[in-house]
Formats: structure tokens, C-alpha cells, sequence
């Protein structure tokens, strides 16, 4: 592995650094979460360390203590993953970079906001330190942070402090960013009604895979869509 | 929640990021197909939103989780930190439920 300029490690790890810090509040409140769902704490931990990929786990989360079925607590956590295949393309000429059993490790750490750091470098050298100072630091702070709020939340009553209502507070912060393009408002406006209007008709769950089908309104080609997408979580 | 479960999502979550990252590499898709996947969080971040705000299972209602996210969104858009929106919104639904 080349060696890491000294000065660009810095700035990486300082960037990092507050990145985590979110990541940290964000990955506690997950574990908080993940317990109220029903998940152990090495359960809830183990997720972050293997998925690692935040929205996906929320939804997960989200779909079983609503009640729906494991089929689709996955459907909608699987359709949120999609999006890591695009972030991986991008991260591809920084990888290639490393041998193989390398690659293979930082593949688990293609997310948003590593992608969001690479390429807003403009040459190689500095997107390989961005990549390989930054991934580590975020990694950790999102499990760390998971570990902490499965052992919080399993010692406290979480609906007792009306911790469900969290859900959605959590899951606006991370639709924020993508909410910058039209298609973005078209897309999720699309989403929320039929997550709503579908609900009395259908299993629960199953809604939200119908609401899924905003991603549609990206047939059309529209304004292209945000670079940095960072929400505070993988 | 199981342990297959959670293996599960691990292993399609890893091989999407594999499939971008290691094995097509610098190929790219139809750019058709990367903006409907960069659409998806949208989409469906939006509906979580709303299923987790204004249903109960099958049910459609207004509670006071609604006034604990018009508080988050109000607080995203003014882009206070995250630690802030989150003991915001939660807090005003808690309040809500104190008090009414």
C-alpha cells in the first residue's frame, strides 16, 4: 500500500473525525432501535459491522417493529443497498489500487459519505488517503456507536421515553440530501403517499416496496443527481 | 429479528458494494439504471417517513408523532446538528404525549 502523504492525512482524518461524530450519535440511536425491534445487543452490533450500510438497517428495523414480515423487512432494506453498486463504480479506480484481499476489505466500506470524500479530491494520490484514512475511522464510529445504544436501549424502556418516535425523526435527516433535485421531491413525494394511502389495503410493509417505484421517475432525464449525498449515516 | 436474517442483508448489502466496487469495476452501467438506484433513498427514505408517522399497522391517523417531525424537519432545513434534531423531535412527540 502506497505510503500516505502526511499533511492530506490530516485534513482526512479531521473531516473524518466529524463525520464521526454523527456517525457515532446516528449508529447509538440505531442500537436503541435495533433493540426496541427485538434484536440482542450482539445482534444489533453484528448488523452494523456486516451490513454497514445505515439506511438499510433503519428500514430493516423500522419494517419488523411496525410489525411486518421478515420478507419484507428485507425487500426494502435490499432496494435501499442498490445504491452502493453505483458507489462502488466510482470507488473502483481508488481500489484497484490495493491487491485483491485489500479491495476485498474496503469494498464493505463503499457508503455515501466515503464516496462523497473521495471524489471531491482531484487527484489519485489524495483520493487513496481520502479513501483508506477515512473508511476505518467511519467504520468504527457506527459500530462503536451501534454497541452503545444496543447496551443503552436494552437497559432502558425505550417506548417509555417515547423512543419510537425516532423512526421518522432519524429517516428525515437522511432523506434531506436527497431531496436537492427535483426527480429527488418527485421521487419521495411519490413514496409517501403510497406508503400512506396504500397502507389500509395492503399487509404491513408492503407499502413501502410500492413506494420503491419513485426510483421510476429517473427514466426521465433530469437534472443530474447530488454528489454528496451525507446524512450522518453509512 | 434472526441471526439468518441479519446474515442475509450482510451478504446482498457486501455484494452490491463487490459487484460496483471489484467486479465490474470501471464498466459502467446504463446511466439509466444509476440515477433510478441514486433514486431509491429517496423514494423510499420518504416512505418510511410517512408510513412511520402516520399509521398505526393498517391504520391512517394523525398523532403527535406528526408534530415530532414538522419539529425534526423544521430543524434539518435550519441544518442544526444531527444530535439536535434528533432530542427535538423526539422530545416534542414526548411532551405531546405527557401533556394531551
Amino acid at each position: 500500500m502506497n505510503v500516505f502523504r502526511a499533511p492530506d492525512a490530516r485534513r482526512f482524518i479531521s473531516a473524518s473525525l466529524i463525520i464521526g461524530v454523527a456517525f457515532l450519535i446516528f449508529g447509538m440511536s440505531f442500537g436503541v432501535l435495533a433493540v426496541t425491534a427485538d434484536a440482542s445487543v450482539a445482534q444489533a452490533t453484528v448488523m452494523s459491522l456486516l451490513v454497514f450500510t445505515g439506511a438499510s438497517q433503519m428500514s430493516a428495523v423500522s419494517v419488523f417493529a411496525s410489525g411486518g414480515t421478515a420478507a419484507s423487512a428485507m425487500g426494502g432494506a435490499v432496494l435501499l443497498a442498490g445504491r452502493n453498486a453505483v458507489y462502488g463504480l466510482a470507488l473502483s479506480p481508488v481500489l484497484r489500487r490495493s491487491p485483491l484481499p485489500i479491495r476485498l476489505i474496503g469494498a464493505q466500506w463503499v457508503i455515501d459519505e466515503t464516496t462523497a470524500l473521495v471524489t471531491a479530491e482531484d487527484d489519485d494520490s489524495s483520493r487513496h488517503t481520502a479513501f483508506w484514512v477515512s473508511a476505518p475511522i467511519l467504520y468504527a464510529s457506527w459500530c462503536g456507536g451501534t454497541f452503545l445504544g444496543a447496551v443503552i436501549g436494552s437497559n432502558i424502556n425505550p417506548s417509555d421515553f417515547g423512543l419510537d418516535a425516532a423512526f421518522p425523526v432519524m429517516f428525515v435527516a437522511m432523506l434531506a440530501p436527497h431531496l436537492r433535485t427535483t426527480v429527488g421531491r418527485r421521487a419521495a413525494l411519490f413514496g409517501a403517499a403510497a406508503a400512506v394511502l396504500l397502507a389500509p389495503f395492503m399487509p404491513i410493509g408492503l407499502p413501502i416496496l410500492v413506494s420503491a417505484f419513485g426510483m421510476l421517475f429517473g427514466i426521465s432525464r433530469g437534472e443530474s443527481l447530488p454528489q454528496d449525498v451525507s446524512d450522518g449515516a453509512p | 429479528m434472526s441471526w439468518a436474517f441479519i446474515f442475509a442483508l450482510a451478504a446482498v448489502s457486501y455484494g452490491f458494494k463487490l459487484l460496483g466496487a471489484v467486479i465490474v469495476g470501471q464498466r459502467a452501467m446504463p446511466p439509466v439504471l444509476e440515477r433510478c438506484l441514486l433514486l431509491i433513498p429517496a423514494a423510499l427514505l420518504a416512505g418510511l417517513i410517512a408510513k412511520d408517522t402516520f399509521t398505526v399497522g393498517q391504520t391512517i391517523g394523525i398523532d403527535a408523532r406528526a408534530a415530532g417531525l414538522a419539529v425534526a424537519a423544521l430543524a434539518t432545513w435550519k441544518k442544526l446538528p444531527f444530535a439536535v434534531i434528533i432530542v427535538l423531535g423526539v422530545g416534542t412527540t414526548a411532551l405531546i404525549r405527557l401533556f394531551v
